[in-house]
C-alpha cells in the first residue's frame, strides 16, 4: 500500500454552502505532499476531515485501510495517536509553560520517566529553535513562536503523519528556510508522511514531492512541484504567480459591486 | 399568527435539543471515567480552583448573613419575650435554607462563571480542537474534573458556611447582645435534628452542586466560539443556575417537610 491517505468523491457543506464537491486525492506515504489554494478555499477543512474532526457528506476518507468517518471513538483516538496536526491557530495550552505543552502529548500517551520527558521534549524545542524559551508561557509569545511550539508539540510523539496548517505564515525569512528545512529533514530522517497547506508556493514547492491546488471545491492542478509549475492551465499560474486578474477569483461570491453601493437592502 | 407558532414551536424544539444535548454530555463526561492515576490530580487542582478559591466569598458571606439573622431574629423574638430561641431560629434557618441556597448562589457566580468562561475560551482559541487530535479526549480531560470538583467543593463549602453564619450569629447574640451563652447553644442543640435538618441540608447542597456545575461545564462547552458567545455563556450560567438552584430548592423543601 503506497497510498496512507485515498479520499474518493468528497463533498462537504457548511450551512448549505457547498465547500467541496466530490474532490479525489491521494496522500503517498513517506513523501511530502502540498496543498495549496486561495483562502477560503477549504483547506483547513480537508485537514479536519482527514483528522476526523468533520464528517464529510459523502464520499469516503481513508486512511491507511479505516474509513475514518465510520471508525469507533477508541479507534478513531487509536489512530490520531499516529498523527500530528499543527493548528493554524496554534491551539497552545494557555495555562500550561511551553515546556509542559511539548510534554503534554508525551505525559497523556506514554508512560516515560520525568528525565526521559525532560530530554524529548529539549530535542523538540531545539529543532524549532526555542529551547531557551522553554519557561514562557503562550501569552509571552509572538504569533511566529507559538506556532514553532505547535509544531514541536504536533512532533512530540513523533507521529507517522503530519498535517501542517500555514507553517511558515508569520516566520521571518530565517525561522522560515529553518522550519522549511526542518520539515524536509522530519520527512526524510523519519519516513514520515507530510501534508502542508501554505500560502508560500516557492518555498512549499521547494521541498514537496507532489502538490494539490484546490479552488470552488474542486482539484484544479495536480502534479510534481516540477510539473505544475510548468503547466499553463490559466487558472493555476494565476495562483502560483499570484496574478491580480484571471479565472480564479479573489473576491467571495457576491452580487456586482455597483448593484451593491446603489441597492438599499443589506 | 401562522408565524409566530411556527416561532414558538422552533423555540420549544430548540430547547429540548439543548436538554437533549445538555444530558448526552453529563453522561458521556461521567461514563468516561479517566483512570486514576491522572484523573485524581485533575481533580483536586479543581477543587482547590473552585471550593478553595471561593472559601473567602463563602466565610465573609456566611459571617455577615449569621450576624443579620441573628439581630433581626434577637429583635423580632423580643417581642415575644423568646429571645432565648436564638440559637435554634438561625441554625434551622441557616442548616436547613440559607446555607445551602446562599452557597449555591455565591458557587454559582464564583465557580460556575469561571468554569463556563475557561472552557469556552479554550473552545475558541482551539486548545479543545488540538487536543482531540492530540487523542485526548476533552470530555475526560478538561470537563470531567470540572465536574467532579465542583460535585466535591459544593457539600463542604456549604458546612463551611453554615458554622461561619452560625458564629456569626453567636456574636451578634451573645458577645454583643448579651444572651446567656449556654442557652444560646443548649437550646439549638436540643431543637436541630441531624437527620432531619443537617442531612437535609447537605442533600440539597449535594443537588444544587450538582446541577450549578452541568449548568456551568454545558455553558461553557457549547458556547458560540466568539468574544460575545462567551460573554452570553457566563451570563447564562449565573442566571440559569440562580433560577435553577432557587426552584430546585422549592421542590425538595415540599419533599423534605411533606413527610420524609
Ligand atoms: N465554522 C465554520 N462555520 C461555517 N463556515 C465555515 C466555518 N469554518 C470555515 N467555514 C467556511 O469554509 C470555507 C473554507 O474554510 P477554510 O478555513 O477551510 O479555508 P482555508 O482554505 O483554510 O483558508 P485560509 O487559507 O484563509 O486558511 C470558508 O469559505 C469559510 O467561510
Ligand atoms: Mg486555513
Amino acid at each position: 500500500m503506497t497510498h496512507l491517505i485515498d479520499i474518493k468523491g468528497l463533498s462537504f457543506q457548511r450551512n448549505h454552502r457547498p465547500i467541496f464537491s466530490s474532490v479525489d486525492l491521494t496522500i503517498t506515504r513517506g513523501k511530502i505532499t502540498a496543498i495549496m489554494g486561495p483562502s477560503g478555499s477549504g483547506k483547513t477543512t480537508l485537514l479536519r476531515l482527514i483528522g476526523g474532526q468533520l464528517i464529510p457528506g459523502q464520499g469516503t476518507i481513508t486512511i491507511d485501510g479505516q474509513v475514518i468517518h465510520k471508525l469507533k471513538r477508541r479507534s478513531l483516538y487509536q489512530l490520531r495517536k499516529r498523527m500530528g496536526m499543527l493548528f493554524q491557530s496554534a491551539g497552545l495550552f494557555t495555562h500550561l509553560t511551553v515546556f509542559e505543552n511539548v510534554a503534554f502529548p508525551l505525559r497523556e500517551h506514554t508512560q516515560l520517566s520525568e528525565a526521559m520527558i525532560r530530554n524529548l521534549v529539549l530535542l523538540k524545542l531545539q529543532m524549532v529553535g526555542l529551547r531557551g524559551a522553554r519557561d514562557l508561557m503562550p501569552s509571552e509569545l509572538s504569533g511566529g513562536m507559538a506556532r514553532r511550539v505547535a509544531l514541536a508539540r504536533a512532533i512530540a510523539l513523533d507521529p507517522e503523519l503530519i498535517m501542517y496548517d500555514e507553517p511558515f505564515s508569520g516566520q521571518d525569512p530565517i525561522s522560515m528556510a529553518v522550519l522549511v528545512k526542518l520539515v524536509h529533514t522530519l520527512n526524510q530522517s523519519l519516513g514520515l508522511t507530510s501534508i502542508i497547506v501554505s500560502h508560500d508556493v516557492p518555498e512549499t514547492l521547494s521541498i514537496t514531492d507532489y502538490a494539490y491546488v484546490i479552488s470552488d471545491g474542486k482539484v484544479i492542478g495536480r502534479g510534481t512541484a516540477e510539473s505544475i509549475k510548468h503547466t499553463d492551465s490559466a487558472q493555476l499560474q494565476q495562483f502560483l504567480q499570484g496574478l491580480p486578474d484571471g479565472p480564479v477569483p479573489f473576491h467571495y461570491p457576491a452580487i456586482n459591486i455597483e448593484q451593491d453601493l446603489i441597492g438599499e437592502t443589506r | 399568527m401562522l408565524n409566530y407558532i411556527a416561532s414558538l414551536g422552533r423555540f420549544g424544539m430548540h430547547l429540548i435539543q439543548q436538554y437533549g444535548q445538555a444530558g448526552v454530555l453529563l453522561s458521556r463526561t461521567l461514563l468516561r471515567l479517566p483512570n486514576p492515576r491522572k484523573g485524581f490530580p485533575l481533580v483536586v487542582q479543581q477543587v482547590y480552583a473552585e471550593g478553595v478559591l471561593s472559601l473567602l466569598i463563602i466565610i465573609v458571606s456566611g459571617l455577615f448573613i449569621g450576624m443579620v439573622v441573628g439581630l433581626q431574629g434577637y429583635h423580632t423574638l423580643a417581642k415575644f419575650g423568646a429571645s432565648q430561641e436564638l440559637g435554634p431560629l438561625v441554625a434551622l434557618s441557616v442548616v436547613r435554607e440559607l446555607g445551602p441556597v446562599v452557597t449555591a448562589l455565591l458557587f454559582a457566580g464564583r465557580a460556575g462563571s469561571a468554569i463556563a468562561a475557561e472552557i469556552g475560551l479554550m473552545k475558541a482559541t482551539e486548545q479543545l480542537s488540538s487536543m482531540e487530535m492530540m487523542a485526548v479526549d476533552p470530555l475526560q480531560r478538561v470537563i470531567a474534573p470540572r465536574c467532579w470538583g465542583g460535585f466535591i467543593s459544593m457539600p463542604l463549602l456549604t458546612l463551611i458556611f453554615n458554622v461561619t453564619a452560625v458564629y456569626g450569629a453567636y456574636l451578634v447574640g451573645v458577645k454583643w447582645l448579651g444572651l446567656d451563652a449556654g442557652a444560646f447553644w443548649s437550646n439549638m442543640q436540643a431543637s436541630v435534628d441531624f437527620n432531619l435538618d443537617v442531612v437535609n441540608g447537605i442533600i440539597k447542597s449535594i443537588a444544587f452542586g450538582f446541577v450549578v456545575t452541568w449548568i456551568a461545564v454545558y455553558q461553557g462547552y457549547y458556547a458560540e466560539p466568539t468574544s460575545a458567545g462567551i460573554a452570553n455563556a457566563t451570563t447564562r450560567t449565573v442566571v440559569y443556575s440562580s433560577l435553577a438552584v432557587l426552584g430546585l430548592d422549592f421542590v425538595l423543601t415540599t419533599m423534605m417537610i411533606g413527610g420524609w
